[in-house]
């Protein structure tokens, strides 16, 4: 089951016009920032689809621009989100594109600073609700009838059993995980699909293992 | 994942078995899935109420957008209503006023509670709170109207679409009027069965719509599509309390809708290249607000 709660259908509480457009593409934006762990220098925003037709019309581009800037889906900072962009020294563009893809919303957001760059690709399923299918050209498998959580890790021994040893510790059993690495001893990432939600506090008690670059929610 | 129910079927059972209210049943799956208490789920249902009381307040005053098309017809509206000639009635015109001052206010980029979406998001709580007038309900009934609505969303999200990309209007105002429909029932005093019966006539009557948006905005035909979509919800509404019922299965035309959906062109589902978006006012309308030039680089 995609939606699993009854705030799924009755909500979010948002800025208009669009649950989809507008909310779903404010979160894609924001997971894409939580993923890449702070505030990119610029965004690169690939829109495909539906989104690529109508994304000036449902304020798509100041969502995904709100979402970069860490804004919730119900912050009124998303209207003027282009103006706080430009304040935090945050430059943007976006590519209407006409490439075909699995879902008619879909969003890539390639993301960077002087540091690193960053790729992902999310897709909006309607009501505001959201998933990852793409982080850095790894395909990220999801059954979507689960919670999903995604983490980034360095390719070290231990890794694997620390986080899953720490999701035991709550109770919290996984239903599906897949593994997988650019290169040996490189970036590595676990997509681990889960039974029950995984709250913040446990994230963040990931966060803190050792070797662990980045927790984030990409399925809920 | 173990749920309560997956279908309608399972959910007016379980609650004509157990004697509960369809709202209770949902209220009950919300605290197995998540594990919250019933207190923390109901603080933050009353929450959405809120935000949906604000937005009708805010469009009766009087909203626009910033494209110009939409805005201020719910005050039009309101003003009708006092005169007191209307041929459809006072509580008919209240939902559709209300509807129409939720969306109105979500094309203005406001704060709204999306139901199942936000292009749908006036019909649950403009039928709520005109039908309130005449039923007087208690704030927990009120909560619960979100619940029952929420309990046949639950079901069209998981077994067909309620995103206007994926199938079409149908899936978003035409769900949205079919679980308004249901909650009416709900809070009339009508049985589960009732319910179901609401939804599926409701649901069938609004098979087909295509999500066609002027400029790609939520705003031509969106805001009138929740009007009728409520006069749709209350009419059921009445019809299932009545004692009419629907020759096919609710579950059914949920699978009905789905399949309608995935057999519409995608010019029709919100991409704003067909239906009204593609005719000449339409294309008109468009390159006035955005210059000739919708799809293009980034701004």
């Amino acid at each position: 089951m995609k939606f699993k709660s009854v705030f799924d259908i009755i909500g979010p509480v948002m800025i208009g016009p669009s649950s989809s457009h507008t909310a779903g593409a404010a979160r894609i934006g924001r997971v894409a920032r939580d993923l890449f762990g702070r505030q990119p220098a610029w965004a690169k925003i690939h829109l495909y689809g539906s989104f690529a037709e109508t994304y000036k019309g449902h304020s798509t581009d100041v969502a995904i621009v709100g979402g970069l800037l860490d804004y919730d889906t119900d912050d009124e900072r998303i209207k003027t989100s282009f103006e706080e962009a430009a304040e935090a020294g945050m430059e943007f563009e976006f590519i209407p594109e006409t490439g075909h893809t699995d879902h008619p919303n879909t969003a890539r957001v390639v993301v960077g600073d002087s540091h690193s760059e960053m790729s992902m690709v999310g897709i909006s399923i309607g009501g505001g609700k959201i998933e990852i299918t793409e982080l850095n050209g790894f395909p990220l498998r999801l059954s979507g009838n689960h919670p999903a959580i995604l983490v980034v890790h360095d390719d070290r021994s231990g890794c694997i059993a620390n986080v899953s040893n720490c999701l035991y510790k709550y109770d919290i059993n996984i239903g599906h995980m897949e593994v997988s690495r650019r290169q040996k001893g490189e970036m590595a990432l676990m997509v681990i699909e889960v039974d029950q939600t995984v709250e913040r506090s446990i994230m963040d008690e990931l966060r803190q293992l050792p070797n662990i670059t980045q927790v984030t929610r990409i399925a809920d | 994942m173990d749920v309560l129910f997956r279908n309608v079927k399972e959910l007016v059972e379980r609650a004509e078995n157990e004697n509960k209210l369809i709202s209770e049943i949902m209220i009950e799956q919300e605290m197995l899935i998540t594990q919250r208490s019933r207190e923390d789920i109901m603080v933050q249902m009353e929450r959405n109420l809120t935000v949906m009381e604000e937005a009708v307040e805010k469009g009766l005053k009087g909203v626009h957008s910033v494209s110009g098309l939409t805005g201020g017809d719910a005050v039009l509206l309101q003003a009708y209503i006092e005169k007191g000639n209307s041929l459809s009635g006072t509580l008919m015109l209240d939902a559709v006023s209300k509807a129409v001052a939720t969306n109105e206010v979500n094309a203005a980029m406001g704060t709204i509670c999306a139901t199942p979406t936000a292009g749908s998001a006036g019909v649950v709580p403009g039928t709520l709170f005109a039908v309130k007038n005449q039923l007087k309900p208690t704030r927990e009934q009120m909560i619960r109207y979100l619940f029952t609505s929420g309990a046949f969303g639950f079901v069209v999200a998981n077994n067909a679409s309620i995103s206007g990309a994926a199938g079409g209007c149908q899936a978003e105002v035409g769900s949205a009027a079919a679980m308004a429909s249901a909650a009416i029932v709900e809070m009339a005093g009508g049985t589960p069965q009732q319910s179901s019966e609401a939804f599926a006539i409701t649901m069938k009557n609004m098979l087909g719509l295509v999500c066609d948006p002027v400029a790609g905005l939520v705003e031509v035909p969106c805001v009138k599509r929740n009007a009728m979509g409520a006069s749709n919800a209350v009419v059921a509404a009445d019809m299932a309390l009545a004692g009419v019922t629907s020759r096919i299965p609710t579950d059914e035309v949920i699978g009905a809708m789905f399949e309608i959906g995935q057999s519409m062109p995608s010019a029709l589902k919100e991409t704003a290249k067909g239906g009204l978006a593609a005719t000449p006012t339409g294309k008109w309308l468009e390159s006035k607000i955005f210059g000739g030039s919708v799809v293009g680089s980034g701004r």
